[in-house]
């Protein structure tokens, strides 16, 4: 009886507190995206047509001016201020803020450029590896020392990739702060889960097609070419995508490698094309790291912080929601 | 279910095989020579000394209780032992037309190539109809249409799918019945025109009538082809192949005409075995 009575109260115990860290987790997501959000839109849309605040979305940071003028408050960006005293030739005193007008379209367009250059290296070289360890590898001692490799690299705390790119191509290979550096650095740091999902997606192809082919006189590369990647691939495409958002939302592994605070010039915008891989960005992740704890804080701050991480949070939802969306594809299309 | 069968699908094979006299020992030349085979997974032997003569353009079957090393047996005929690691005919040889298949100038591919296989789990591959059959000479390097498309409508017609699914060719292979599949993959394998055709248990996973077909099937191919068949079921052996081999516990312990297997086993354990006394 008296054990029974025990039993009940454990489980009780036990059921409520799994519930409570359920609720909390809940909360505290429901918390920062509602504050993110709330405050996120006011940044990004506006009361009067279109709704959208398009100059944050095309133009690029800029300092921002708070002055009493005649009696009237004015708040200018950079570019509006100069325009304003070609107008009004007179002496204001001028309060300035750093990066808080303007936009964060460079660092879209930046955090767009790395993750693209970042996901096709660690695409290619994870595919391949993953081939190999699937596909071509007995299951030997070196072998399975390169996995514990592999699953360790995947622990790895990504301010310490920062830290290696930084010292192997910043300043070894002299290619300084760049977008090739920020490329191999972001995409060394998601090889592991590449390598991993892709091995996943390809031990998920049953064997009896592998069999089927090579009973037919196919060569072992002419079956993984044409019977067993072409089933993986939407797989491996799936699980990627989970690192799109976690290369899309790094600071660390880029702050050394590849981000500028500021920089007035696109991407587009270098004299030779050779160039383009040479030259570090703007990336969204390190302007919210730098608007929200590099410029001393105040009423004006806050505008452009909201806005790049409501973005940011925007950005990595849309890649998640896009994931699965192709995941729920490629599952009825593909089943055996 | 048995009549129903009967009556449904002609089967020509067992009364003619039954009136006519035992076959003479052996058909001469051999298509696949088994000397003195040992086989071992790793440390563990599966087969032991076996000593076989496949005859072409007839049909072999296999049989025996589970676990004896039928499929293994089927499995050294094209080397797909090779993908598995520490498996290896450890003593012995197994020739086809008289050149050993391990010596260093096979080359397996080609080997593979001429010993077709179709697998117990029927495997058709994620594609159209059109492109399991094709995909054999596909990888062989044929790119002509007019050449791709008449080999897969001989080699449909050939296991009689043809009439079934010439309107869907283009459909995905997966909305096939299961006897479609494994007629499907019979066809597969015919398209590159294979001597042999090694087939392990095909009709394990289909109904009476699915397996009735195939069997017919099977027993057409002997024409053209020498055919291997792993069987857990005596009726199919008898219905539709010439030469029986019983295997117990990794031992060859008789091979013969299948008339005279199932009429006058000269082994003890085959006549147990046969009349269902164990196994
Ligand atoms: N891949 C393998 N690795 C190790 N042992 C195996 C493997 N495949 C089969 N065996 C063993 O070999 C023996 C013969 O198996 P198999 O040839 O599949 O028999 P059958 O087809 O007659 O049922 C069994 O004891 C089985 O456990
Ligand atoms: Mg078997």
């Amino acid at each position: 009886m008296k054990i029974r009575t025990r039993n009940r109260i454990a489980q009780t115990t036990a059921f409520w507190l799994f519930r409570f860290a359920t609720y909390a987790i809940l909360a505290a997501a429901t918390y920062i995206f509602l504050d993110i959000g709330i405050k996120g839109s006011r940044t990004l849309f506006t009361t009067r047509a279109p709704f959208i605040n398009v100059p944050f979305f095309t133009q690029g940071p800029q300092t921002l001016f708070v002055f009493d003028y005649e009696g009237k408050k004015y708040t200018l960006s950079d570019r509006e201020f100069r325009a304003w005293k070609t107008e009004h030739p007179v002496e204001v005193e001028a309060t300035s803020v750093a990066y808080s007008a303007g936009g964060v379209w460079p660092c879209i367009v930046g955090t767009a450029l790395l993750v693209v250059g970042s996901m096709i290296f660690a695409l290619a070289v994870g595919i391949c590896s993953a081939i190999y360890l699937n596909e071509y590898s007995q299951n030997t001692r070196f072998i399975r020392l390169i996995r514990i490799a592999i699953l360790n690299l995947a622990g790895v705390p990504s301010i310490v990739f920062g830290l290696f790119g930084f010292g192997l191509f910043v300043i070894f290979l002299h290619w300084n702060v760049s977008l090739l550096a920020g490329w191999l650095t972001l995409g060394l740091m998601i090889l592991p889960a590449i390598i991993t999902a892709s091995e996943e997606s390809l031990r998920a192809v049953p064997n009896g097609l592998r069999e089927g082919s090579l009973a037919l006189g196919a060569t072992k590369w002419q079956t993984i070419r044409k019977n067993v990647l072409p089933y993986a691939v939407p797989g491996i495409l799936t699980s990627s995508i989970l690192g799109i958002g976690r290369v899309a939302g790094e600071t660390a592994p880029i702050m050394f490698t590849a981000a500028y605070a500021l920089r007035d010039e696109m991407p587009w915008q270098v004299q030779r094309w050779t160039d383009f891989v040479f030259q570090g960005v703007m990336a969204l992740p390190y302007h919210i790291y730098v608007v929200s704890s590099k410029i001393p804080q105040n009423e004006y701050t806050e505008r452009m912080q909201y806005g790049a991480a409501c973005i940011l949070l925007l950005l990595v939802f849309a890649i998640a929601l896009a994931s699965i969306v192709l995941r729920e594809r490629t599952r009825r299309h593909l089943s055996w | 279910m048995v009549v129903m069968e009967n009556e449904k699908i002609t089967h020509p094979a067992p009364p003619l095989e039954l009136q006519k006299p035992p076959e003479p020992e052996l058909r001469q030349p051999v298509m696949i020579n088994v000397n003195d085979v040992d086989f071992c997974y790793g440390t563990h032997q599966v087969l032991f000394d076996v000593n076989l003569e496949i005859p072409p353009r007839a049909v072999t079957a296999f049989i025996g209780p589970s676990g004896c090393g039928k499929t293994t047996l089927l499995r050294c005929f094209n080397r797909m032992n090779d993908l598995i690691d520490g498996a290896r005919i450890s003593a012995g040889s197994i020739r086809m037309e008289g050149r050993d298949i391990h010596a260093p100038e096979v080359d397996v591919v080609d080997l593979r190539r001429r010993v077709g296989m179709v697998f117990q789990k029927s495997n058709p591959f994620p594609k159209s109809i059109y492109e399991n059959v094709a995909y054999g000479l596909r990888v062989l390097g044929v790119n002509k249409k007019s050449q791709i498309n008449e080999a897969v409508e001989k080699s449909l017609r050939a296991s009689a799918l043809w009439d079934e699914v010439k309107d869907r060719l283009d459909s995905s292979a997966y909305g096939l019945s299961g006897g479609q599949q494994q007629r499907l993959c019979i066809a597969r394998a015919l398209a590159v025109e294979p001597e042999v055709i090694l087939m392990d248990e095909p009709c394990s996973a289909l109904d009476p009538i699915a397996t009735a077909k195939v069997e017919e099937l099977i027993y057409q191919l002997r024409e053209n082809f020498t055919i291997v068949i792993v069987t857990h079921n005596m009726q199919q052996a008898g219905r539709c192949s010439n030469y029986t081999a019983f295997f117990y516990l990794g031992r060859l312990i008789e091979f013969g005409a299948t008339s005279k297997i199932f009429s006058n086993p000269s082994e003890r354990q085959t006549e147990d075995y046969i009349t269902g006394r164990f196994g």
